[in-house]
């Protein structure tokens, strides 16, 4: 899992490249649990080159949410292959984390 | 034809076996979100027998048989570890994980929504764990 970071203004984008499964999801989580990522008012997640996410993928986004939410900072996903979008709506996760399909969208969130 | 890989209990083994499988999914042109889940269930229950019944000890291994017959994809895996007993299990709330920013857990509720059939088995000391899914 390669994460490339992309910072303007109030808003981090985070580009993941590779597969987020039980052994590479700990670097997303060392990642998100940096304090200054607080500091934005928006994580963007940039999913193109994201080919693969389980449980342990799922769970670092499930972790980090409420800790998002109650500081102020949203969490959106764009970009999301169809087959990854799927996992998320296999447990309903689609309609509790937003997701839209484009960069533009997302910065328009 | 049955097809078969024998791993040691380390999460950088999670790779191998899904490179396995979407090996033997691969001449059954599925759509890529059918591949992607049953490829997806096989890793979850992968890393629960490697991280959880054998605590990543790489001394342990898993022996784990995959095969394709009558429209259907077949799954065993093997091993010696702690059992996994499904009637505790309970499906997750994602509210409440998302609350209570709980990480794990949502694993075996991916599993049985996306496999037709998941059975645990224990025998003497050997632990079987199988799935099976109807295909197109």
């Amino acid at each position: 899992m390669k994460i490339a970071h992309h910072a303007i203004n109030d808003t981090l984008t985070l580009a993941l490249d590779g597969e987020l499964d039980a052994s590479s999801s700990v670097s997303l989580d060392t990642e998100l649990t940096k304090p200054d990522v607080l500091d934005y008012r928006k994580v963007m997640i940039d999913c193109q080159r994201l080919n693969y996410i389980s449980s342990a993928g799922l769970g670092v986004f499930i972790s980090h949410l409420q800790r998002f939410q109650d500081a102020g900072v949203k969490l959106v996903f764009f970009n999301m292959q169809e087959k990854v979008h799927n996992v998320f709506e296999i447990l309903g996760l689609d309609s509790l984390m937003t997701i839209v399909p484009t960069e533009q969208e997302a910065t328009a969130v | 034809m049955q097809h078969t890989i024998r791993v040691s209990c380390s999460r950088s083994n999670l790779k191998t076996v899904r490179d396995f499988v979407a090996g033997v999914l691969q001449e059954h042109q599925l759509s890529d979100i059918l591949q992607n889940q049953i490829i997806l269930a096989v890793d979850e229950i992968v890393a629960n027998l490697i991280i959880h019944s054998n605590h990543e000890d790489e001394h342990k291994h898993l022996d784990i048989r995959v095969e394709i017959a009558n429209h259907e994809f077949r799954f065993e895996a093997e091993d010696d570890g702690q059992s996994f007993s499904p009637a505790e299990y309970r499906d997750p709330d994602l509210e409440e994980h998302i609350r209570t920013g709980r990480k794990g857990g949502v694993g075996i509720a991916l599993v049985n929504r996306i496999m037709d059939h998941v059975e645990y088995t224990t025998i003497g000391t050997r632990n079987f764990c199988r799935l099976s899914k109807r295909l197109p």
